[in-house]
């Protein structure tokens, strides 16, 4: 049975982020599934926008970081700065203490400031000036950045690529969401005037029962098969990470659930795979520009049902 | 495949060790000292090395070793072929081959080296216990093997693998041996010293000689009656007839092959019965009285006795078919009978004057003559005995009127000389006499205990007609057995013994089994082949069919290896199955199943391509995805889908 709220928040953003349905429900999924959320796409397809509407139907704090090629690792995690007063150093938080960060252009930004944020997204704290603060709970880190071939961008290393759960791309509207985009409503009016459809505890509670959403041996024998697949087959450098498996998996207990089920098919894994291998599977002829969801279609097909 | 060139682990070492010691231990027996102490050294050598992981000995000492052990093993055997010497020589190389085990060539090599030595063992002797202790060799040679390609298996575990893909050949070995075209003989000479120290009848006869027997509880032969077992009394088994005496000893005389197919004729109903004969190292075959056909590659003697082509060194089965009642050499040769009453010249007067007064009293009528002497060994009160008194020159006399007291050989030699002297052709003829039947596989045992010597008379109008004084004095060691015979108190071999029933019960089992392995593995000849393929309806086997049925049984075996291996591999789940029963008559309708599409996006599909059946469809892909992906599968579910899917017809 479906869950009435996560329907709620479904309908809200796609108002604003029209004929995104997909990408949009995979956003949710993998927040639900406590992973954070790469959201590649050319300027202006509406990156942010979904980022910022993310955070304010589930109702959490929202903090963002636009990089650029000057910025430090103190611009992120923030400065301690002596106080005259108090004749002592004070911490002044970065943007980074927050529920959500909208890490915007992250591939801008030097591999520095990179890191500094990528550390943090793994260890869920920070530790700067030998003293370690724990970020807030829940925490999401959605980063967004221009296609590497764009100028003036640093690509992310495959090891800090893996640390996103997922990645969406959004791509151009059709023809018909693109003209209600047009006639319609200012979107930042729209995303202002949203308001929360849970509260933070909430969102708790669903990761919970995300977790809780079962997943058979037959459907475990699944997802071994098809890493097991992009291991051994000669299309790509290296294949799926034990890490990008759990992932896999808990992103199709989110989408399993937002489907109002209590167990996962081979159908939710379907769905999520291409967000999955889309930033992990490196082809083995490194310029080729493939289409995440061609790439997953295709395992997809070459790996039959256990 | 691992290369083959490959270091040898400490792990491999020590699983190539236990294997050669399994290898040696059982042959040690059978080499000198010396022998098997060089062995020792150098399998404990090669253990302190693997124990120590210090190096291994060069090579120029190695072929040092091996020819020192090559030279011993020719100066101990003057040879280095043939049995002992040969498998002495496989030990040393063995032994020695282990010090120079470096790479996975080495281990594999060193393996099979020990299979064949466990084979090695069946020249020595191939009793049941060898065969268990093979098995353990085996197993343990097996799992080396295995550790040689892949060492990590804890022991356990690698002999647990070992054990499996043994019992995995078993069907192949049970079919190669019952199917597996039969040489007649044993596949390679065994040589003559095997036999060197068996017991059992010889082909003189002396006081005390028989009695010697007794003492020895091992089988001369084992007994297959086709119908009911004759009386006790019946069983005469005869052996080597001794017609000639020269004073102290009675001989058998020289007349092989006297006869191709027996001279006489049976009265009444004959007996069929099959021997297994053990080896005896002596040419004689023993036979009912009196044997009616001969076994192959046998023939008569002019005295009635069954004698093969070839000295009995091997484990003989023969069926046969006796006539308890038989008139035979009416017509008896003259020159036989002459012989027949032939005596030294002098020595045993007192027996001389009283034969001599039978002849006297009645002329020539041997029957009267027989009937005195009968009458006049029960007057004697001979007393039966396993320890007679020694005798000394006139030892009929002696035993007759002084002593009185003798084994079965007194009897039949003083009965014999009675008769001679009065005239009457007679002969002692040695043998076993009666026999046990163990109620375990019902053969009749006889054994070397059961030895006997008994008289013929010849008597004009009657033949040869079977006389056994010592049935006169001593009745029952004719109907009972031995140790209702003999006095109280005399010792007597184990078996013969009628106390400690419990012992006799488990001996009886011991010896069915034994006798089983015997009739049936060592046993198992082109007849018995032949004989079996039969009973399986197999008429007239020949190689080539024989060749065909192994090949069609052994592929069967290895299918059914093979499916049961799968099967375990691939157990479909029930639900999945119905799903493909379900697919497969949707993809009758046009609408296939993709291998990879999961049962709600298949659904969907499907209920757009075939409108009318989509409630149907939907129903049964939701629940299939429930029993199969969902948490707690619940039977009624299964049996929900199954019957959902039976009644699908689109």
């Amino acid at each position: 049975m479906r869950l009435p709220e996560l329907d709620a928040i479904l309908a809200d953003i796609n108002r604003i982020i029209l004929g995104k349905e997909r990408p949009v429900r995979l956003s949710l999924a993998c927040l639900l599934a406590r992973g954070h959320l790469l959201i590649e796409d050319l300027p202006g397809v509406g990156k942010t926008t979904l980022a910022h509407v993310l955070a304010r139907v589930l109702g959490l704090d929202f903090q963002r970081i636009q990089f650029t090629s000057d910025m430090l690792p103190a611009d992120v995690l923030g400065v301690s700065i002596f106080d005259r007063d108090s004749g002592a150093f004070h911490f002044h938080p970065g943007p980074i203490f927050t529920q959500v960060v909208l890490a915007d252009e992250i591939n801008r930004a030097t591999p520095k400031a990179q890191s500094a944020l990528l550390e943090a997204m793994e260890e869920r704290q920070v530790t700067t000036e030998g003293k370690t603060r724990a970020l807030p709970e829940p925490f999401f880190v959605i980063a967004t950045q221009n296609p590497t071939h764009q100028i003036g961008t640093f690509p992310l290393p495959e090891s800090q690529l893996d640390r996103f759960l997922l990645k969406v791309e959004l791509g151009y509207p059709d023809a018909a969401a693109e003209r209600e985009l047009l006639a319609g409503a200012d979107r930042r009016q729209m995303v202002a005037a949203l308001v929360p459809r849970i509260a933070p505890q909430q969102l708790l509670e669903l990761q919970e029962r995300v977790r809780a959403v079962h997943a058979s041996p037959a459907l475990i024998d699944y997802v071994q098969i098809l890493a097991a697949h992009t291991r051994t087959a000669p299309h790509w450098q290296a294949g799926l990470s034990p890490r990008a498996c759990l992932g896999l998996l808990a992103v199709a207990r989110a989408w399993a659930l937002l489907d109002g089920r209590d167990h996962v098919l081979p159908e939710d894994v379907q769905a999520v795979l291409p967000g999955i291998i889309g930033h992990r599977l490196r082809p083995m002829d490194d310029t080729a520009r493939t289409d995440p969801h061609g790439v997953a279609a295709a395992l997809i097909e070459a790996v039959p049902l256990p | 495949m691992a290369r083959i060139d490959r270091p040898v682990s400490r792990r491999q070492a020590w699983w190539l060790l236990a294997g050669a010691v399994a290898t040696c231990l059982p042959l040690a027996p059978q080499f000198p000292l010396w022998l098997a102490l060089a062995a020792a050294a150098a399998l404990s050598w090669r253990a302190a090395l693997t124990w120590r992981q210090w190096h291994l000995p060069p090579r120029w000492l190695l072929v040092m070793l091996v020819i020192a052990g090559t030279a011993g093993v020719f100066l101990q055997y003057r040879t280095t072929l043939g049995r002992t010497p040969g498998v002495a020589l496989l030990v040393i190389f063995l032994a020695l081959k282990l010090l120079e085990l470096r790479t996975a060539r080495d281990a594999v090599a060193t393996a099979l080296l020990c299979y064949f030595l466990i084979l090695g063992q069946f020249l020595f002797t191939q009793t049941i216990p060898t065969a268990l202790l093979a098995c353990l060799t085996l197993l343990i040679t097996t799992a080396a093997l295995l550790a040689a390609s892949d060492d990590r298996p804890e022991p356990q575990q690698q002999l647990r693998r070992a054990g499996l893909m043994l019992a995995q050949a078993l069907p192949f070995m049970l079919l190669l041996f019952v199917l597996f075209p039969r040489v007649q003989g044993p596949l390679w000479g065994i040589p003559q010293d095997r036999f060197s120290a068996v017991s059992g009848l010889s082909d003189t006869m002396s006081p005390g000689s028989i009695a010697q027997l007794s003492q020895s509880d091992a089988i001369a032969f084992r007994v297959k009656f086709k119908g009911e077992t004759p009386p006790q009394s019946q069983l005469y088994w005869r052996g080597p007839v001794m017609p000639s005496f020269d004073g102290r000893n009675w001989r058998v005389t020289q007349t092989l092959g006297a006869y191709a197919e027996v001279p006489y004729t049976g009265l009444g109903a004959p007996v069929d019965y099959e021997v297994t004969l053990e080896p005896h190292g002596k040419f004689w075959l023993f036979a009912l009285e009196l044997p009616a056909t001969l076994p192959a590659e046998s023939a008569l003697t002019s005295d009635y006795q069954p004698v093969a082509r070839q000295a009995v060194r091997n484990r003989l089965r023969y069926t046969q078919r006796a006539w308890p009642e038989a008139i035979a050499g009416i017509n008896e040769a003259r020159n036989l009978l002459g012989a027949a009453v032939e005596l030294p010249k002098d020595g045993n007067p007192r027996i001389r004057a009283i034969s001599a007064a039978w002849r006297a009293q009645h002329g020539d009528d041997s029957a009267a003559i027989l009937a005195a002497a009968e009458n006049f060994f029960s007057r004697q009160l001979l007393i039966y005995t396993l320890n007679p008194p020694l005798l000394g020159a006139d030892m009929v006399d002696e035993f007759l009127f002084d002593t009185r007291r003798g084994f079965c050989e007194h009897f039949a030699a003083a009965f014999v000389f009675a008769l001679r002297a009065a005239g009457v052709p007679a002969r002692v003829v040695a043998g076993y006499q009666g026999g046990e039947v163990n109620p375990v596989d019902g053969y009749l045992v006889v054994r070397q205990y059961d030895a006997h010597a008994w008289a013929e008379a010849w008597i004009a109008g009657r033949g040869w007609v079977r006389v056994d004084p010592t049935a006169i004095s001593a009745p029952s060691r004719i109907s009972g057995n031995l140790a209702d015979a003999v006095p109280a108190g005399e010792a007597l071999p184990f078996l013969a013994r009628g106390d400690l029933a419990w012992l006799r019960e488990l001996r009886y089992r011991l010896d069915a089994v034994s006798n089983g392995w015997n009739q049936w593995v060592l046993g198992y000849n082109p007849q018995r082949q032949r004989d079996l393929l039969a009973s399986l309806g197999l008429n007239e086997p020949d190689w080539r069919n024989m060749t065909a049925i192994l090949s069609v049984l052994c592929g069967a075996v290895m299918l059914g290896l093979t499916a049961w291996i799968l099967r375990n591999r691939l157990r479909v789940d029930p639900a999945l199955a119905a799903w493909r029963r379900f697919t497969a008559r949707l993809a009758r309708r046009g609408i296939a199943w993709q291998p990879w599409e999961g049962p709600q996006a298949f659904a969907e599909r499907a209920a757009r391509q075939a409108p009318m059946h989509a409630a149907a469809i939907g129903e049964i892909a939701a629940l299939y995805a429930r029993v199969r992906y969902g948490p707690a599968p619940q039977a009624g579910e299964l049996i929900r889908l199954k019957a959902r899917i039976s009644a699908f017809r689109p």
